[in-house]
């Protein structure tokens, strides 16, 4: 039999961002063991990256009063185009004030209410509450009819993670960094935990669990430009498809941000272009208003980046190594301004494109930005398919996003659902117990182990896993991005499927010993590439337009026909996903008017 | 700059192979516009050595995994640009962490143990009431808070420590500002004798020789100088049996 070291514990979580420790949290606080694992030092993890902030109603600051949890659940639906889980929803915004308060608790040190008058960017003056004072603040974030999103200065995702690890390290929670989950164990019908790559040595290992919960973040690396930490490649998402039974909810739903900075993809805020910044083409010239004579720069996010998109593809994009950009010109904004208002950008300018904006263009690109589909669960994070399997966090669809995000709505996420999934999880592992077949697992490891074999010794091809990888990434880019058709959708799909079929010969360059960093890769991509074809091909037969999902030959919502969630599935062998569908449940507020477009939603604030 | 021809001297070793002798291996590569050692090292590895070890995760200066000694100071690769730096490129990992391979150091463990010997959560008797309103916090400390806390972990601070470098156990200036970051935390009820338990020693304030080389290396620049004296002169007013009104004065700076 092959030699690996278990580990037994009665919560498994895979990933420990904000959702992954929130649940650990809630687990070991109720009495049960809890294994944390996570490619990197949890404090490392994307969560981390997160600026701009987190929403919950609490109404502390002026632009906020008079919010309530019934004003965020109004906006999330709208912002979610009526894709949402309405009954998740409700539970989520009445669960995100208290989960800011516990935040503060544990640590967070949450901006406060200041009284007295101030002058927004803008002109108009407000003024704060002497009986507000000291309360937890908030910002404006786009799509958001009150200022609700609560921060830290310029580090909110930062002071979250690191509390919430505080957490986890004060509790004595067991993490495993630098552990990798490359598969399920799993008999048909319940999950029994996973075997993980150690990425110190290389070793394989088997976790047994009487709970499995999938908190592995998103996968914005699957495109070639995405604002996303470059761990995103959707690991949980395709170790639970790979398993043939669990489906992936609503994978077409992708959202893109206009101004990720070219070639390193750090997200450039719309501050600049709401301060008076403009898009250029390599002729230099200010295209937008060619396209959107009222708003121009400050159309909403995703028409913004459609305009860009399609300049570039008349052939107006500036050639790179990294491929066609644009400009945004700050110049006339003057040394000043630039070094004060707009600090920040000016120094990511600076210190990672080595361009100085007060003289120089800032290269740019639409980019990705955020994954609103996953593992999808039920309402309490029970996984579809595979009992004692869980899943929270943007690696799940739990459905609150639907199609399409609100900023602030997803640290918010990964923190509620914590607290609500976390209890369930609790719940059903008091009542579970642990039994499994020593023959399942063995067979799952020697699984992986001959999959490594293959790969070493390129007995299936002699393949390159960066080349399959940069095909798949194209592919996504330039058919599946911003906006869509039939036509390049189709393209997409036949390409990525010979991509796909590709992946499955890689062979590695390396001898793959200890903690190869191409084995890790070569690992992945076939799960990669699946994730990929459930987005191309769950786009390609959505027929309608949908909050992000932007169809050109289907400009509108269809209510009729796709008031429904795409479920992708692989079935074994298969070189495409299933797709069935089920119903959008509408509890509270019927289909209507998103009013966008104008400047009500998405055009301003957030990251 | 333009067409500029690098030269990269990476250190090469893997713990797993021994048998091998830890060596410089050189790479060349073409200068592009906006280089910086996160695009080179990734263009290295796809393009030439597939089993190159490095690690990044954000690439943006916010997660601290990328740091390494790149022409002999610690710096994170992401956020250095290849025109900043002459033709040659050598590159090591950083000193004090384990290696885990070629660039790439185990600096969570490292910092996992410092948060447990430091104690780094709030110490509170309070606990959550979901009915109640926040308790209230002048923004201004909230700030100075957050300003002690914006240390990402990166370990550049230790790896240019002659101390951290001599003597296993010293929490370095990132253990000494993490200890502040909660000294000025009022909802922290620590006192200042059980702050001097933690670092009141030779592993902890009293080991640093103020040279500094933490402040200069600091890609956050935290104002580590200054954390460091505010620690050490709290801590030896405690050890001289000085008694601390209370611990709301404790402000840093
Ligand atoms: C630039 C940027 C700015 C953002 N700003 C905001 C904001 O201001 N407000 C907001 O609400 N949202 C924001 N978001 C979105 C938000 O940050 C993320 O959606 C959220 O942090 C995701 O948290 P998570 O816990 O689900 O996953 P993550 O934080 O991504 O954590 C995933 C974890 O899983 C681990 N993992 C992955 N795969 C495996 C595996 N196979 N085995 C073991 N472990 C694994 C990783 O190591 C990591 O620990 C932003 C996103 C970006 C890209
Ligand atoms: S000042 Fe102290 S902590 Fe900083 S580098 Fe010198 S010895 Fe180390
Ligand atoms: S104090 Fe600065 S140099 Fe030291 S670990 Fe923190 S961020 Fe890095
Ligand atoms: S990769 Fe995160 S700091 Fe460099």
């Amino acid at each position: 039999m092959s030699i690996y070291q278990t580990h037994i514990t009665d919560v498994l979580i895979v990933g420990a961002g904000l959702a992954g420790e929130r649940i650990a949290v809630e687990s070991a606080s109720q009495g049960h063991d809890v294994t944390l694992l996570s490619l990197v030092p949890p404090r490392r993890s994307h969560s981390t990256a997160a600026q701009g902030g987190m929403q919950a109603s609490l109404g502390n600051c002026a632009m906020g009063e008079g919010d309530n949890s019934d004003v965020h659940f109004a906006d999330t639906v709208k912002g979610s185009d009526w894709g949402c889980d309405q009954e998740v929803a409700r539970m989520f915004v009445e669960t995100a004030p208290l989960a800011v308060r516990e935040m503060a608790i544990w640590g967070v040190p949450w901006n406060r209410v200041v009284a007295g008058q101030r002058k927004l960017p803008d002109g108009r003056v407000i003024e704060e509450k002497k009986e507000k004072e000291g309360l937890i603040t908030a910002r404006d974030f786009g799509g958001t009819a009150k200022w609700r999103t609560c921060y830290t200065a310029d580090g909110t995702g930062h002071t979250l993670q690191y509390t919430m690890d505080s957490m986890v390290v004060k509790m004595g929670i067991t993490v495993h960094d630098r552990t990798e989950a490359i598969s399920l164990i799993h008999d048909g019908e319940r999950c029994v935990g996973v075997v993980a790559r150690c990425l110190r040595t290389g070793d394989l290992r088997v976790y047994i669990a009487k709970t499995t919960v999938i908190c592995t973040g998103g996968y914005g690396r699957l495109y070639s430009a995405s604002t996303n930490a470059v761990i995103n490649e959707g690991n949980g998402m395709f170790v639970a498809l790979n398993t043939g039974i669990v489906p992936l909810g609503n994978m077409e739903a992708v959202q893109f941000h206009p101004t990720g900075m070219v070639p390193v993809w750090i997200l450039i805020t719309e501050g600049a272009r709401g301060d008076g910044g403009y898009l250029l083409d390599k002729n230099l010239y200010r295209f937008m208003p060619d396209y959107e004579p009222k708003k121009k720069e400050l159309a909403s996010r995703d028409v913004v980046s459609r305009r860009m998109t399609q300049h570039m593809r008349a052939g107006h994009g500036v050639d790179s190594p990294y491929g066609p950009h644009l400009w945004l010109d700050i110049r006339h904004l003057g040394a000043q301004h630039i070094n004060t208002n707009l600090r920040e950008i000016a120094n990511i300018a600076r210190n990672f494109a080595g361009v100085d904006p007060v003289k120089d263009l800032i290269p740019v690109r639409p980019t990705q930005h955020y994954s609103m589909g996953g593992v999808r669960t039920n309402k309490d994070g029970a996984a579809y398919g595979l009992k004692n399997l869980f899943a929270a966090g943007e690696a799940a669809c739990w459905d609150l996003h639907g199609f399409n995000r609100l900023g602030g709505n997803s640290l918010a996420e990964t923190i509620t659902a914590g607290q609500i999934i976390g209890k369930k999880v609790a719940e059903f592992t008091k009542d579970a117990t642990l039994s499994y077949s020593y023959k399942l697992v063995d067979d799952a490891v020697k699984e992986q182990e001959n999959r490594i074999k293959a790969l070493v010794h390129g007995w299936n091809g002699k393949e390159s896993v960066y080349e399959v990888r940069n095909e798949m990434e194209k592919n996504l880019m330039d058919y599946v991005g911003i906006f869509r058709n039939g036509k390049d959708l189709q393209t997409a799909v036949n390409n990525l499927q010979e991509v796909y079929h590709r992946s499955l010969k890689i062979g590695l360059k390396s001898n793959g010993e200890g903690p190869n960093p191409e084995l890790a890769q070569a690992l992945r991509m076939t799960g990669m590439v699946r994730l990929a074809l459930c987005i191309a091909y769950g786009a390609l037969m959505r027929t309608e337009s949908r909050g992000s999902h932007a169809r050109e030959d289907y400009p509108k919502r269809d209510d009729t026909n796709w008031l429904k969630r795409t479920l992708a599935y692989w079935p074994e062998g298969a070189d495409l996903p299933e797709l069935k569908y089920e119903p959008v449940k509408i509890t509270e507020l019927p289909p209507g008017d998103r009013g966008y477009g104008e400047s009500s939603a998405q055009s301003k604030g957030g990251k | 700059m333009a067409d500029r021809e690098l030269t990269f001297e990476i250190f090469r070793y893997n713990p797993a192979k021994p048998e091998i002798k830890p060596q410089m291996q050189t790479y060349k590569l073409k200068e592009t516009t906006g280089m910086t050692i996160f695009v080179a090292l990734n263009m290295i590895r796809e393009e030439q050595d597939p089993s190159l070890m490095f690690d990044f995760v954000c690439r943006a200066a916010i997660c601290g995994s990328c740091a390494m000694i790149i022409n002999g100071r610690p710096k994170l690769a992401c956020k250095t640009l290849t025109r900043s730096l002459p033709k040659k490129i050598k590159l090591f990992p950083l000193p004090v962490f384990k290696l885990i391979g070629d660039l790439s150091v185990d600096t969570g463990t490292w910092f996992r143990n410092l948060s447990l010997k430091t104690e780094s959560w709030v110490h509170t008797s309070k606990t959550f009431d979901p009915t109640k309103q926040e308790e209230r916090m002048d923004n201004k400390t909230a700030l100075e808070i957050y300003e002690a806390e914006r240390c990402i972990e990166c370990g550049c601070c230790i790896a240019g420590c002659a101390t951290a470098n001599i003597r296993d156990e010293f929490l370095g200036a990132a253990g000494i500002n993490r200890v502040a970051r909660f000294m000025v935390d009022p909802r922290d009820e620590r006192t200042p004798e059980q702050y001097f338990e933690v670092v009141g020693c030779e592993e902890g304030a009293f080991g640093c020789m103020g040279l500094m080389a933490c402040d200069d290396n600091c890609p956050m620049e935290l104002p580590l100088q200054m954390q460091l004296a505010f620690v050490r002169r709290k801590m030896a007013s405690i050890g001289l049996g000085v008694k601390q009104e209370s611990k709301v004065k404790m402000g840093v700076g």
